[in-house]
């Protein structure tokens, strides 16, 4: 269990992030940091502001004040393909797959980046294009044995169940080998079944290859059993950031989720 | 009661009639057909990737024909010619994602059709002031000669022009679900966002999107231009793939091939059988009555995603 990892330095620093549409101040001022190894979750009532803050770390929004330093690299206008470049891979709340192409076909985009080939031999299928295709191909099957997908390998995926499109994205985004791991609700509308398989791989991406999570969920005792530190925001504020154990006994958070509906 | 008769009784004892004469007008069909499709899948290919309505089509295949043409005015052999009028075609993409498509990046739709306009006009001037605008003949060295086969007559050229055709759709539908690049470009046709977070550089996709589409411009203009003399008119066929999209489905290259060959063999068939009771000339509205028909009945087209109002 997360104990027995040892976490290493800051990966990820979020320092003092504000952003708003329009009159609405998504995030003001939100600073935490992920370390090397660990699962950090991000909690909060809807409208508080999490999926934002994947989005500014990412690069699909960027935040009017603060910094983000990734790799001890700060940035500032960094598109959405220099994230990816950088290591980090994503799910998204409202999935977004490519729902006309196959599993196999999703997962293998996730290896867009780690394609060496260039341009003109990614237009090809021999040779030298097909070898490095087939060696991604075998990546990419570890992936899908690993998520235990193997029976919907060539399924087009908008015929799929929502639970097992949710697997899917989590292997187009492991497909990356990613430093960071962003996963915004990987657990929504599933039943207990598919949340402890879900649980598991997260537990298990962790484990196995190391990979630096940061996650949102509603399930609280999902978030208190997987995560190692937790931060908590409300109306774009963050109003506690600590261990599971730290965060459950603050009194603002008791305050905030009191008569608050949430999933 | 002879109108009656006219619609819909005797074309169909003609056909009976004469199978191989039908046979032919349908071969024919298929024949011009192919170059809609090709046509079509110009505009399906940029509508999917870049969500753009590209007005512009039929102007790209008058502009890739004049640049042919006018290489080859210079002296230039046909290979280089070819090679050369590419080359135009694929910095053309570059201009269009440079100038036109950066700029204009999460912007409705509506506003990039109407950038398309203008660069139809880019265009449509640009050739005319470098290359006049004579009718101007091309020669592509096609054979152009009639055979029999089983008492059907077959014409070489549009034989060539329709295998040329053929190749060029197989060999990009074999792009699209095979290489690493033809997976990207659907990737991102599905969904930009998910594309963008898993790396796929939408700029670099959007300019291999309209080089393609410039090369089949290319391709559909030698094989009119060849047939008819590259003039301002070839402008017009794009109008013909119109009609050709709203029944294959914007979205689906099947559906711009298949929507083409059914335009091609049903105008032709239209022409000849029930033109006359018409008043002939039906060739030119044919196609736009069927599509009209298919707006009304199935409006998703043939193989276009069925649409669901969002409530
Ligand atoms: N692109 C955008 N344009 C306009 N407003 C936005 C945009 N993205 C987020 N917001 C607003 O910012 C606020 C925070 O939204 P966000 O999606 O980050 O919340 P969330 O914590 O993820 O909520 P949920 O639990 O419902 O997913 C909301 O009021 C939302 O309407
Ligand atoms: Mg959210």
């Amino acid at each position: 269990m997360p104990a027995t990892r040892n976490i290493g330095d800051v990966l990820l620093d979020v320092d003092g992030i504000s952003i708003s549409f329009g009159g609405v101040k998504a995030l003001s001022d939100v600073s935490f940091d992920v370390r090397e190894h660990e699962i950090l979750a991000i909690i909060g009532p809807n409208g508080a502001g999490k999926s934002s803050m994947l989005n500014c770390i990412n690069g699909f929004y960027h935040p009017q004040e603060g910094t983000i330093t990734f790799k001890g690299k700060p940035r500032h206008q960094m598109q959405t393909h220099e994230a990816a470049l950088q290591g980090i891979a994503r799910t998204f709340q409202n999935i977004a797959l490519f729902k006309g192409m196959s599993t196999l076909d999703n997962i293998m985009t996730g290896r867009n980046l780690k394609m060496k080939k260039n341009l003109f031999w990614q237009m090809l299928y021999f040779g030298p294009a097909l070898k490095e295709e087939l060696e991604h191909r075998a990546v990419v099957e570890e992936i899908i044995d690993f998520l235990e997908i193997e029976a919907i390998r060539k399924t087009p995926v908008g015929k799929l169940p929502y639970g097992l499109q949710k697997r899917v994205e989590l292997g187009r985004a492991l497909a990356a080998e990613p430093d960071l791991l962003l996963l915004d609700e990987p657990m929504a509308g599933m039943n207990i079944e598919e949340k402890q398989d879900m649980c598991r791989f997260i537990l298990d991406v962790n484990d196995e290859f190391g990979t630096t999570i940061v996650l949102i969920e509603h399930d609280m005792s999902v978030v208190m059993d997987i995560s190692d530190r937790v931060v908590v925001l409300d109306y774009g504020k963050k109003l506690a950031y600590g261990t599971p154990d730290e965060v459950r006994a603050n009194q603002d958070v008791i305050d905030a989720y009191l008569g608050v509906a949430h999933e | 009661m002879e109108f009656l008769n006219a619609v819909f009784v005797a074309p169909f004892l003609d056909i009976a009639d004469s199978p191989v004469f039908f046979a032919e007008v349908v071969i024919g069909g298929l024949m011009s057909g192919v170059m809609y499709s090709l046509v079509a899948l110009g505009f399906v290919l940029i509508f999917k990737a870049s969500g753009v309505f590209n007005y512009a089509q039929g102007a790209m295949v008058l502009f890739a024909a004049l640049t042919l043409v006018g290489a080859m005015e210079k002296g230039a052999p046909l290979w280089l010619a070819l090679l050369i009028a590419l080359g135009v075609m694929v910095a053309l993409a570059f201009a269009v994602e440079r100038f036109m498509l950066r700029k204009l990046i999460n912007q409705e739709g509506i506003i990039l059709f109407m950038a398309t306009i203008g660069l139809n006009f880019v265009l449509e001037g640009a050739g005319q002031i470098a290359f006049g605008s004579d009718v101007k003949r091309l020669d592509v060295g096609l054979p152009d000669n009639s055979f029999e086969v089983g008492g059907i007559l077959f014409n070489t050229f549009d034989l060539s022009a329709a295998f040329i055709g053929a190749a060029m759709v197989t060999t990009l539908a074999l792009f699209f679900q095979f290489t690493p690049m033809g997976r990207a470009l659907r990737a991102v046709a599905d969904d930009h966002q998910a594309a963008l977070s898993v790396g796929i550089p939408l700029k670099t996709i959007w300019v291999v999107v309209w080089s393609v589409a410039g090369a089949v411009a290319l391709v559909a203009g030698i094989m009119w231009g060849a047939k008819a003399g590259v003039q301002f008119s070839l402008v017009l066929i794009a109008l013909k793939a119109l009609p050709v999209l709203i029944l294959g489905g914007f979205t689906s290259v099947p559906g711009a091939i298949v929507g083409g060959l059914i335009i091609g063999v049903g105008e032709k068939v239209a022409e000849v059988y029930w033109g006359p009771t018409f008043g002939g000339a039906i060739e030119g509205w044919f196609a736009y009555m069927l599509a009209l028909a298919f707006l009304l009945f199935r409006p998703q087209g043939l193989f276009g995603e069925k649409i669901i109002e969002r409530v």
